[in-house]
């Protein structure tokens, strides 16, 4: 079970995010994770949001390059450990995890939502479904 | 002082008998190639023109040119006139793709280009008291050879360092005393700047002179170079295809480039219809070598934009000058000294990324050095989530782009439609250098 994120291309100068969070809010488009990897010259912008092939068409409409690319939402308790936990979970099963951030997603109290993209989604949904960790679905995000 | 020269009857030949020189001298090389090289005749047949049409220099202009693409089809063998066994060199271009010119020599043609280049040191009042420290880079590039045979020649004490290591530069210029500094001017510029960076004024070294060629630079330039090293800088010019450096030098008026007509007759063509055009117009530069054996070249379209001036010069020589070249007539940039041409940069980014993405190239100059960019726009199938994907890209794009060019550029990626277009066409080349 996974969700899709967008990775948008944003070049490092003054207006690109303001350009981008326009065309999301042209098409109506509600932003649940956000994060930003930079380098000196561009950075890769990945969101995920409630209508991920919408969203593609409004940011290519507007002359980005926009791609989607399958990752992992994890509900955790918002407690001292839990991420280790998780963390724990992957390293057991030899999953790296390349990039992670924390989403905008707070359905019950309590609770923590992560974003994670690793090497290996079947294994990863594999292990972090045995070991008892509550995914979200595509659906799931959308309707919220 | 009077003016030195290294061949006095040669370099100030009354105008009616260096015409009649370069005659006899075109009528036997036009039957050399006829004979021994099957390309040439077979252009000439094509054109309707044999040796017996040409009787003096005033029948040039019925021979076929020859361009670039000439050379390329003839690689390597098909240009050349004389046994290979009787050539005892070769040198070659800067090493562009697709476009590399092999050129041979025989001994006399080394010893017609050190000739040439001895004229240079001279003017530039170069003696065989002088220590001329070659910081051209050696091998098959023209520059070192040139300067360090035509340094022999006059038999200065010549220092072959070739290029780069800019402290041994210096170091060496203070302790052996170097006279003379020969390389392109950038780097002379650069030199200049570290003398001053490693605490030194131009009072610490001996410098008097300074030779350099092989790329497009300015008087300001000039000034800041004889500034910073306390010397007059000289210009050269010349390419791989005719000899090297040499095929035309500055004297002490430091005002246009003196032909060596003797070995090299010039025309200055219209690049459109090929018409000749007269003395002092503007046009493409086109040179014919009627002394050299092994690869002597018929009205050769250098594509280098420039003037002819049969102004009397102060200097007393009589050879025709050249002003440096304005600009070209295709679109080959030449940037810290090495021929660039766009469509290299397009075969790069076939390869890389199978079909061509489009590109901008950025030419500038950041005090006296050369910046160069490549911006690119990047495509859906080069993007990734990844930071590491897109970098490696740009990474492997920066490599490959230094392999074929042999100089560094700065990659950009750049978002889809965001480089300008032009009626539909993105614009290629942004030079924001200045040069002219």
């Amino acid at each position: 079970m996974t969700v899709k994120q967008l990775s948008v291309f944003v070049e490092n100068r003054p207006g690109r995010l303001s350009a981008v969070t326009e065309a999301l809010a042209g098409a109506g488009i509600n932003i649940r994770a956000v994060s930003i990897a930079d380098t000196k010259d561009f950075g890769i912008m990945r969101i995920i949001v409630n209508d991920t092939d919408k969203a593609i068409a409004a940011l290519k409409e507007s002359g980005f390059l926009a791609s989607a690319a399958n990752v992992i939402a994890v509900i955790a308790d918002d407690k001292p450990g839990s991420m280790a936990s998780i963390m724990k979970i992957l390293y057991n099963d030899n999953i790296s995890v390349e990039y992670m951030y924390a989403a905008f997603i707070n359905r019950d109290k309590g609770m923590a939502c992560l974003i994670l993209r690793v090497d290996n989604n079947d294994a990863a949904v594999t292990a972090l479904t045995e070991a008892g960790v509550k995914l979200i679905s595509e659906k799931e995000i959308s309707e919220i | 002082m009077a003016e030195r020269y290294w061949n006095e009857q040669i370099e100030t030949m009354p105008r009616d008998e260096m015409i009649k020189l370069q005659s006899e001298r075109l009528v036997k090389q036009i039957k050399h190639v006829w004979d021994n090289v099957p390309y040439y005749r077979k252009k000439m047949e094509e054109k309707g023109v044999s040796p017996d049409d040409i009787h003096g220099i005033e029948d040039l202009h019925k021979l076929p040119f020859l361009s670039k693409t000439d050379l390329r089809d003839g690689y390597p063998y098909g240009l050349l006139a004389v046994p290979l066994s009787d050539c005892v060199r070769i040198q070659s271009t800067s090493g562009t793709t697709g476009k590399r010119v092999v050129a041979f020599y025989t001994q006399n043609d080394v010893d017609m280009w050190e000739d040439c280049v001895a004229r240079a040191i001279t003017a530039a009042g170069g003696t065989k008291d002088d220590v001329v420290q070659v910081a051209y880079g050696y091998g098959l590039f023209t520059g070192g050879s040139g300067l360090h045979g035509g340094s022999h020649k006059v038999g200065c004490l010549t220092l072959p360092m070739s290029s780069g290591n800019t402290e041994r530069q210096i170091q060496f210029m203070i302790d052996l005393g170097s006279t003379i500094l020969c390389c392109t001017p950038s780097y002379a510029a650069y030199i200049g700047e570290t003398l001053a960076e490693m605490g030194y004024t131009p009072d610490d070294i001996k410098l008097k002179a300074g030779i350099f060629g092989a790329e497009p630079w300015t008087e300001e330039m000039r000034q800041q170079i004889e500034k910073s090293l306390g010397i007059k800088a000289f210009d050269i010019y010349g390419l791989t295809e005719t000899s090297g450096p040499g095929v035309a030098f500055e004297c002490c008026e430091q005002k246009g480039m003196h032909i060596n007509e003797d070995n090299f007759i010039a025309e200055i063509i219209d690049p459109e219809t090929g018409e000749p055009l007269p003395d002092g117009t503007k046009g493409e530069l086109v040179f014919t070598s009627i002394t050299k054996e092994a690869f002597p070249l018929i009205r050769y379209r250098t594509r280098d934009i420039c003037v002819l001036s049969r102004e009397k010069c102060s200097c007393g020589r009589t050879l025709v000058k050249m002003s440096k070249p304005m600009g070209r007539s295709d679109d080959m940039l030449i940037i810290k000294g090495v021929n660039v041409f766009p469509s290299q940069i397009e075969t790069v980014l076939i390869k890389d990324f199978k079909a061509a993405p489009n590109y901008q190239i950025i030419v500038d100059r950041i005090g006296t050095t050369d910046t160069f960019e490549i911006k690119v726009e990047l495509s859906d199938d080069m993007f990734s989530d990844t930071i590491k994907d897109v970098v490696t890209l740009e990474k492997k794009l920066s490599a490959d782009i230094q392999q074929i060019l042999g100089i560094k550029a700065k990659i950009t990626l750049v978002e889809p439609k965001s480089i300008p277009r032009s009626e539909g066409k993105a614009v290629r080349v942004i030079d924001k250098r200045r040069l002219v």
